[in-house]
């Protein structure tokens, strides 16, 4: 257990995963909605408030994981529930955390039936997300992976729009044909590993080529649809248009991230010379999914439509500067995460304020609101230049940093990722545009709440702080991702040996 | 390797380029809150201009001592940070920019009130971010900062375009942004993350020599890098990326005469010979041999946007090809590579600047007092308004480069820094520019003055435009003549640049 350093004190990793359980357990006996509403905040908030010490006392310095917890659950199996966090997990599990409260906030008046059902499955989910980045035995990831799916079929197929049954069926088909791959090879893992789940004791063996490949093309497709990947994309654009607002937030914000953060946590680490070998196909599928992401969004006339193929060229950035392999790429792609989460869930609440009053997603339905809105239309313009990397704002700093680790690996990858970002530019000065001058506006439209403006602002506040001064979401992942990166090299290291006469 | 040092120890860190930078954005900031009492607007907008002047102006003689100001405001990444700094080159833009403001200030109250104008509060909200970012791009100390405030001026100039809300205004203003941003992304941030990958830094020097290259850099990137900064800084209106400024004119006068005269055009032309000279510099420029074909390549921009200025009847169309053809003056000197060279082009950002916001300021008059757009129509309406034409005469000299006006200063100079380049070709560009501009500029003035007014059309009731209009124009062409007889002020300040 020397890749864990185990947590003496209070165990605040279970605290955070099964809050949230405990919550939505308590819930079902509450009545009414208003107090229902206000006991998920609670929680959510309180959680939220929990993950802050995981930042302040992490340990920057060591690439273990740290806060961890090893409890032996199912001994016939071999089967522990084993939990910890490091450099690259640490801000999703910060980022799921801060996000929740929000889409509790944004689904307050938005959810109108069935509220207690509604808020016991997004806590259910929250437990799960947290879960997942956490879990470091692999039976234990999977029942979590798994876990997620229901609850969000839920969400999508009770409290969508008009065509959420067809959506959220597509959405379990496509994510459970990937994890259905993804049991088989953890499964060949788990025979490997004489009858072990630990995810950590899996990296750095050296399995031979055909088997990683193998192993990695199982994954790989798992996370490619989840992340998703050109030409796995498919069931997004649906899931998002049907989902309410909480669902296309914890969707975009946190269940894509699960892919990528499937390739950093598995594919790397453990199939490090498949990784080296498939690595260029992936790279080029990212600049698929960029170009492709940003001509699909520009054509859309339903901004969630917009957003959720923005996303898909967004995500290519992320993997183009995973499977480049080198500091400045895997750094700007876990940023890139980040902000994307805060960025598209931040739009993604726009669009639903607005559905909530004009029960219209259509661009046209909202042209020229400039006027009636203004505080609506500014908060749309930041994220709007947040999403488009527009300089000081969130995701240039991660678009940078992606693109300085592209060019110094590959010009021509590089240079062909880089019509991606003018797309990105046209469609959202495209949708920006229409929004505030295009049209006759709409008399009567009410500008954002106090309780809007209080969901918004935290990530106006995230948007520019990490615009500006990047260093703290940065220097946590140092160690980390050097010695990701060092997993990797050691075994390209390793097949040079071997393959020397 | 002298001039390095001694400027090192002359560094001043100094939190008065934050607050002149501040000074627009609190400016515009003000103008938003007072939309419904327009005079406290007016006079928020003409502070902030008179305040922001005052500022860069105290700055003046420290710089022009050898001093240079520096302000670091965040850091982002090791080696890149938005960092402020004030030097001579710097200061030339900040100068144009700030009191032209003012002049534009009282001018637009005058043309948007006489026009009756709607938006006047999102348009003057949007006049003072543009400043801000102008001024946040003179005082960049390296290539993150400057391509911000770029971004910045591209982002908050597009209302200024739209600002008719009609089809052609959309128009306009969507080419506007598709070339602004086009070039920007796809130029420049990939020209910024290769430099950043190949130095590791985007900070300026502070010597126009040196660059930040290392000398074994690789010479087919480093040329491919300069391509992408003469083509991603489109607002210097380089052919073949010139079209957004004709597609801008739709928008109203004072704005044509921001764009063209001070933030938007000067922003690009700034922007590119400033990454030209301190980020390449002129070593590494001469040893690659990228200056005289640049200076070629741009002298076809020059010559062919005079011909079709010739062909133009729209007052504003044919002064909006001036303005293209008349930056590259600027990107020509610069690209000489010879002391005088640098120096005329750098001081025809001043020159240019005062004498095309007069012309600008005279079409937008013309426009206000007589509804006239259109150049044949103009005949005879000199004798009605007499102060108007006279300026136009005046800022139209000083394009032509005729002495004692402004341009003629840049002319004598660049002539002189083409005869010392020895390159004989870029004599006959600006020799055939000076002809086709006396071709494009002289029927306007003449027609005005002793051109037969039409029959049927007696010009009763048109007079000269509102006091508030008459007096910047006229200003402003008077400084290009005082600009013309006393040039030393700014050929001091390119005079520290060159070193």
């Amino acid at each position: 257990m020397d890749f864990l350093i185990i947590n003496e004190g209070f165990p605040i990793l279970s605290t955070l995963v099964f809050l949230p359980l405990i919550g939505a357990f308590v819930l079902m006996f509450l009545p009414g909605e208003n107090l229902q509403r206000i006991w998920a905040m609670l929680i959510t908030v309180a959680t939220a408030l929990f993950s802050i010490p995981l930042y302040t006392r992490f340990d920057m310095t060591t690439a273990k994981y740290q806060f961890g917890e090893h409890v032996s659950w199912i001994p016939s199996l071999n089967i522990n529930y084993t939990l910890g966090i490091d450099g690259i997990s640490l801000l999703l599990v910060l980022l799921t955390a801060f996000i929740m409260p929000l889409c509790v906030l944004g689904s307050w008046t938005y959810i109108e039936k069935r509220v207690k059902e509604f808020m016991i499955c997004l806590l259910i989910m929250e437990t799960a997300m947290l879960g997942v980045f956490m879990a470091l035995d692999f039976a234990l990831f999977y029942i979590l992976w798994e876990a997620m799916l229901i609850p969000m079929y839920l969400l999508i197929a009770i409290w969508g729009g008009a065509r959420k049954i067809y959506a959220s069926i597509k959405f379990f088909l496509y994510t459970l044909a990937g994890s259905v791959m993804m049991l088989v090879a953890i499964i060949a893992l788990y025979l490997t590993n004489d009858g072990s789940f630990s995810i950590p004791m899996m990296m750095g063996q050296d399995y031979p080529l055909t088997f990683q490949i193998w192993v990695f093309l199982a994954f790989f497709l798992a996370f490619a649809i989840k992340v998703p990947m050109f030409p796995f994309h498919t069931w997004l654009p649906a899931a998002h248009v049907e989902a309410p607002t909480a669902g296309s937030v914890v969707l975009a914000s946190i269940l894509l991230k699960m892919g990528t953060y499937g390739f950093l946590r598995f594919c790397l680490p453990i199939t490090p010379l498949a990784t080296l070998t498939l690595a260029p196909i992936v790279l080029w599928m990212s600049i698929a999914a960029i170009i492709y992401g940003g001509f699909t969004a520009l054509a859309q006339s339903d901004m969630k439509k917009l957003i959720a193929y923005s996303s898909v060229g967004h995500m290519g950035f992320v993997t183009l500067g995973i499977f480049f392999l080198n500091q400045q790429g895997l750094e700007g792609a876990i940023l890139q995460m980040i902000n994307h989460g805060i960025t598209t869930g931040a739009l993604f609440l726009c669009v639903g304020m607005m559905y909530e009053r004009t029960h219209s997603r259509e661009i046209a339905d909202h042209s020229g609101i400039a006027q009636n809105v203004p505080i609506f239309v500014t908060f749309l313009t930041i994220f709007s230049l947040s999403s488009l990397a527009f300089p000081a704002t969130n995701s240039f700093v991660g678009e940078f940093l992606v693109l300085a680790g592209a060019f110094s690996e590959n010009k021509i990858i590089a240079g062909a990722a880089i019509p991606g970002a003018i797309l990105a530019a046209a469609y959202m000065f495209r949708l920006l545009q229409y929004v505030l001058f295009k049209g006759p506006g709409r008399p009567g439209l009410k500008d954002l709440n106090v309780r809007e403006i209080v969901t918004l602002a935290p990530l106006v506040f995230f948007v520019f702080w990490i615009g500006l001064a990047p260093e703290p979401f940065l220097e946590v992942m140092h160690t980390s991702v050097d010695y990701l990166l060092g997993q990797v090299d050691m075994a390209k290291a390793g097949a040079h040996i071997a393959m020397a006469p | 390797m002298e001039t390095v040092t001694a400027l090192g120890s002359d560094i001043i860190t100094s939190s008065k380029l934050l607050v002149a930078l501040l000074v627009p954005l609190f400016g515009s900031f003000l103008v938003s809150l007072s939309g419904k009492k327009p005079n406290v607007r007016e006079a928020w907008s003409i502070a902030s201009a008179v305040i922001l002047f005052l500022i860069v102006a105290t700055m003046v003689s420290p710089v022009l001592a050898g001093k240079t100001f520096y302000y670091q405001l965040f850091k982002i990444l090791p080696g890149v940070t938005i960092t402020l700094r004030a030097d001579a080159f710097s200061m030339i833009f900040a100068l144009i920019a700030s009191s032209l403001w003012i002049a534009a200030a009282f001018y637009s109250m005058g043309y948007m009130r006489g026009l009756k104008e709607h938006a006047q509060t999102r348009f003057n909200t949007c006049f003072a971010l543009a400043i801000f970012g102008a001024i946040g791009v003179a005082f960049s100390d390296n290539l993150f900062t400057l391509y911000l405030f770029y971004e910045i001026v591209s982002v908050c100039t597009y209302p200024l375009v739209a600002h008719h809300q009609d089809e052609e205004a959309y128009e306009g203003a969507k080419k506007y942004m598709v070339y602004l941003t086009t070039t920007a992304k796809g130029f420049l941030l990939p020209m910024m993350v290769l430099i950043y990958v190949m130095t590791g830094s985007l900070d300026f020097p502070h010597n126009i020599q040196t660059g930040i290259f290392q000398t074994d850099a690789n010479g087919a990137i480093v040329t491919m890098l300069f391509i992408f900064c003469l083509f991603g800084f489109a607002k210097n209106g380089v052919m073949p990326f010139h079209h957004w400024l004709p597609g801008a004119m739709v928008a109203p006068t004072p704005v044509s005469a921001l764009l063209h005269a001070v933030a938007v055009v000067k922003v690009g032309v700034f922007c590119t010979t400033r990454v030209m000279l301190y980020v390449f510099g002129t070593d590494l420029m001469g040893s690659l041999n990228l200056g005289i074909p640049t200076a070629y390549f741009v002298g076809f921009t020059i010559v062919m946007a005079s011909v079709i200025a010739l062909t133009k009847d729209n007052l504003k169309a044919r002064l909006a090809y001036s303005t293209v053809s008349q930056l590259s003056y600027i990107i020509l000197g610069v690209c000489l590579l010879t002391p005088h060279g640098i120096q005329g082009g750098l001081v025809h950002i001043a020159n240019h600047a005062f004498a095309k916001i007069t012309l600008f300021f005279c079409a937008g008059a013309i426009y206000v007092a007589a509804h006239k757009k259109n150049i044949s129509e103009m005949s005879g309406l000199g004798k009605t308004m007499p102060f108007t034409f006279a300026a136009f005469a005046i800022a139209a000299l000083s394009m032509i480069g005729a002495p004692p006006v402004a341009g003629f200063v840049t002319k004598w100079q660049l002539l002189i820094g083409t005869l010392e380049s020895g390159s004989l070709g870029i004599l006959l560009v600006l020799l055939a520019s000076t002809l086709l501009n006396v071709g494009y500029f002289a029927p306007v003035v003449y027609k005005a003055f002793f051109g037969e007014r039409p029959a049927g059309e007696p010009y009763e009731g048109i007079k000269e435009a509102p006091m508030s209009m008459l007096v910047p124009l006229c200003c402003c062409s008077i400084i290009s003549v005082i600009l013309g007889v006393y040039p030393n002020f700014f050929m001091n300040l390119v005079k520290v640049v060159t070193g």
